[in-house]
């Protein structure tokens, strides 16, 4: 028998919300379903290495500066304060033993969810295959989450 | 109760628990009881749930002096 799908849309790229996708991922993939997760726009972050900037012309290199990627650099979505809200956050996180959104990635990875980056965003931004880590399992658009939202269990945007 | 295999889950906070009961369920033989022990008490309603969705048999849950230990039984792989 084909595992239910449970497929979430990770739009955000605030630590908090995706610290809640990434739960919801790794408990269903444990409850035995195949999950699916499509990022895209500033959810496209949890995925990009940590450098200066990418893109092709100025205006995307400016708005890839100013929005910085990497798992560890995700605001807050309240009480960002410049930082010092994720700071305290992830110092928190820590004192409760909860993983860190980079530790999220690498068990996702190995529970077998399957990450799946929007291809729109990628050209949109100016982004590279090379500005993201490794493991990424497909580049893809809409109509190829709208199909797994289909064929889906539980389908979530966040 | 009398356990096989036991998981130390203390101190860690959800989903963990049941993250590492999936993946501790699979050094498991069929019959073979594991033993999840946790300070969370989300574990009381999220390990019946876990196994009602696996399908493993979840025999009960202990609570002694805020520490909670879970008992399941592997009855398929």
């Amino acid at each position: 028998m084909d595992k239910e799908k449970f497929n979430i849309v990770v739009f955000s790229g605030d630590l908090d919300k995706v610290l809640a996708a990434f739960i919801l991922a790794t408990t269903s993939a444990s409850m035995g379903m195949e999950v699916n997760m499509f990022f895209t726009f500033w959810g496209l972050n949890v995925l990009r290495k940590k450098k200066l900037t990418s893109g092709r012309n100025i205006l995307q290199k400016m708005m890839n500066f100013m929005n910085m990627g990497g798992a560890d650099r995700l605001p807050l979505s309240k009480f960002n304060m410049l930082g010092l809200g994720p700071m305290m956050m992830k110092i928190m996180m820590k004192q409760s033993k909860i993983p860190s959104i980079e530790e999220f990635v690498r068990m996702s990875k190995d529970l077998g969810v399957k990450m799946i980056a929007c291809t729109t965003t990628f050209s949109f931004m100016g982004f590279q295959k090379d500005d993201f880590i490794d493991g990424i399992d497909d580049f893809a658009g809409a109509a190829t989450f709208l199909q797994l939202v289909r064929e889906g269990k539980i389908s979530y945007f966040i | 109760m009398k356990a096989d295999v036991t998981l130390d889950c203390f101190g860690l906070l959800c989903p963990m628990p049941i993250i590492s009961t999936s993946q501790k369920i699979k050094e498991l033989k069929i019959g073979q009881i594991l033993e999840v022990t946790a300070t969370d008490e989300g574990i009381k309603a999220d390990l019946p749930a876990w196994c009602k969705a696996t399908g493993q048999e979840f025999l009960g849950v202990e609570e002694k002096n805020g520490e909670f230990f879970a008992y399941v039984r592997k009855v398929k792989e």
